[in-house]
């Protein structure tokens, strides 16, 4: 794909954990007003990758730069003014849970801005109308269910009108309906605000309907990019593997381990 | 034998590692307490949290041990014929030693474990990356005003314990036992100095206080973020706190009152 007219560019990106490489040498890029999907089996630092773009950990080489800027040179002040443009929905939806609903949302508007009360509130509502959840202003987060509470987790992560957000596992332990809801709130937000949006995920159906360009991880590689079709149609066997969900091919089932018959038959206490 | 050197030299190096590492957790903590003063509701919601409602323990704990403190005193005191002393020795034990000390230890298991365990919860369920994503520093947000929080409770939360200790002590002593009550309050007066018992025992409490805090949102900060990690982490504060309080307190008698 083109470079040229990216928001996110990583280079040559290289992350390990201990012994274990997670990411060996990648590069790709984020274009501006569309929705990039980064796919690939569970395990495979698709989350680490978020992080690494979000600036919460530091790559061991290669760099990922926002905007024209490195992320990991920044200064914590810079760094910091450039998270204020990124909105990212976490898998859990990390709200405060000593907070309800409505002061969730407006967690960040009181801390960045100095509106006042009735303008925050406007926003708010505003926030909270665009993801239906606006008559649930009240509730605290242990009374909202998985969908509800990242539904509020996005109207914060919209709250400070973001250039982009990054999307955790947005569709993981959804019914059908938040399912459906969600798919359809990231790509309306998307096009309605103008954003730039990285969905994380390994729900294959839901992330190829509103994805513009697809990347497939494994490995610590990209096995596959593209855009849906070109993804549904390659001929790479992993992301074959992937896409159909087959149990066999080069993603193994089994973590790496000694022969079967061998194992049971050796008694060694580990 | 090379088993337990190896294994020594690893614990040691992990401890100073920790050390430092928390002195930098410290350092941080430090650098946003300046802040905290600018948002009054975030530093009265956590003195609640962490003193208002030790309130109770620290309460009857301290009447409970000036009544024990008075009894054994007396039995003590009387058989030299000296019960009137029994004012000045309820009221020395409490301010010089028990007061700071059974307060930071109660602390340490009423608001350190909480303190641990909630700072911990919020790093296993993403809260705390979630600040930083929204850039907002989690240690000026979260963790100073929980400090700053602490450190006005425990001297504060000691006082009151030295205060109900020496009233429980009273209620025994002369309520029960039939001390003079005038000598009870009058050896206490004239005994007791304000600088070397009373202020001495302030700063004990300021010290422990700092301690205590710093060690419950350090180990709630560097929880491994997981039930398991959360549980260790708040086990390791109440232990550790204890060991703290105890080994300091012995560091602070001898240099305010020995002549080490």
């Amino acid at each position: 794909m083109s470079f040229d007219n990216n928001l996110v560019s990583v280079q040559h990106l290289t992350f390990s954990r201990g012994d274990r490489i997670i990411f060996d040498d990648i590069s790709l890029g984020i274009q501006r007003g569309k929705i990039t999907a980064i796919m690939g089996p569970s395990g495979t630092g698709k989350t680490t990758l978020l992080k690494l773009i979000g600036g919460q950990i530091f790559p061991d080489a290669g760099t990922v730069e926002i905007n024209g800027q490195n992320v990991h040179t920044l200064a914590r002040k810079d760094l910091y003014s450039l998270r204020r443009r990124m909105g990212m929905l976490f898998q859990s939806g990390a709200l405060l849970t000593d907070m309800n609903v409505y002061d969730n949302v407006a967690f960040p508007l009181r801390e960045h801005t100095k509106l006042t009360e009735s303008m925050i509130r406007t926003l708010v509502l505003m926030k909270l109308h665009a993801v239906g959840l606006r008559g649930a202003r009240n509730l605290m987060p242990n009374e909202l269910s998985g969908g509800m509470a990242r539904r509020v987790a996005l109207a914060r992560a919209i709250a400070l009108d973001p250039m982009m957000i990054m999307y955790d596992e947005p569709f993981t332990g959804q019914d059908p309906i938040s399912m459906a809801t969600l798919v359809q709130l990231i790509k309306s937000l998307n096009t309605i605000l103008g954003l730039t949006s990285i969905i994380v995920s390994h729900d294959v159906h839901e992330t190829i309907a509103i994805a513009d360009y697809i990347y497939v991880l494994s490995h610590g590689n990209i096995v596959g990019q593209g855009t849906p079709e070109e993804i549904n149609n390659s001929e790479s066997e992993w992301v074959q593997q992937f896409m159909q969900g087959a149990p066999e091919g080069p993603v193994h089932f089994h973590y790496p381990a000694p022969d079967y018959i061998e194992d049971l038959l050796t008694f060694d206490k580990d | 034998m090379l088993n337990i050197l190896t294994k020594l030299g690893k614990n040691t190096r992990c401890s100073f590692n920790k050390l430092g590492k928390s002195g930098f957790f410290l350092g941080q903590v430090l650098i946003g307490v300046g802040d905290v003063f600018l948002r009054p509701r975030l530093l009265s919601k956590q003195l609640y949290s962490v003193g208002v409602l030790s309130f109770l323990i620290i309460t009857v704990s301290g009447l409970f041990i000036g009544m024990v403190l008075s009894l054994q005193g007396y039995y003590i005191l009387s058989s030299f014929g000296a019960e009137e002393a029994l004012g000045v020795m309820v009221a020395a034990s409490l301010v010089r030693e028990l007061g700071p000390v059974v307060t930071a230890l109660l602390f340490a298991g009423r608001a350190g474990s909480a303190l641990t365990a909630e700072i911990g919860l919020m790093k296993a369920t993403e809260q705390l990356s979630g600040m930083e994503m929204m850039a907002i520093d989690p240690i000026k947000r979260i963790v100073a005003p929980r400090f700053v929080a602490g450190l006005i409770s425990v001297p504060l939360l000691t006082m009151l314990f030295s205060a109900i200790g020496i009233i429980g002590g009273h209620l025994v002593g002369v309520g029960m036992l039939g001390v003079d009550e005038g000598s009870y309050w009058m050896q206490m007066q004239s005994s007791l100095d304000f600088y070397d018992d009373i202020l001495n025992g302030v700063i004990k409490s300021l010290v422990f206080g700092f301690v205590v805090t710093w060690i419950a949102l350090y180990e709630g900060y560097s929880a491994v973020p997981t039930s398991e990690g959360v549980s260790g982490a708040t086990t390791r504060t109440v232990v550790n706190s204890a060991f703290a309080t105890l080994g300091l307190d012995f560091i602070l008698t001898a240099l305010m009152f020995g002549d080490i």
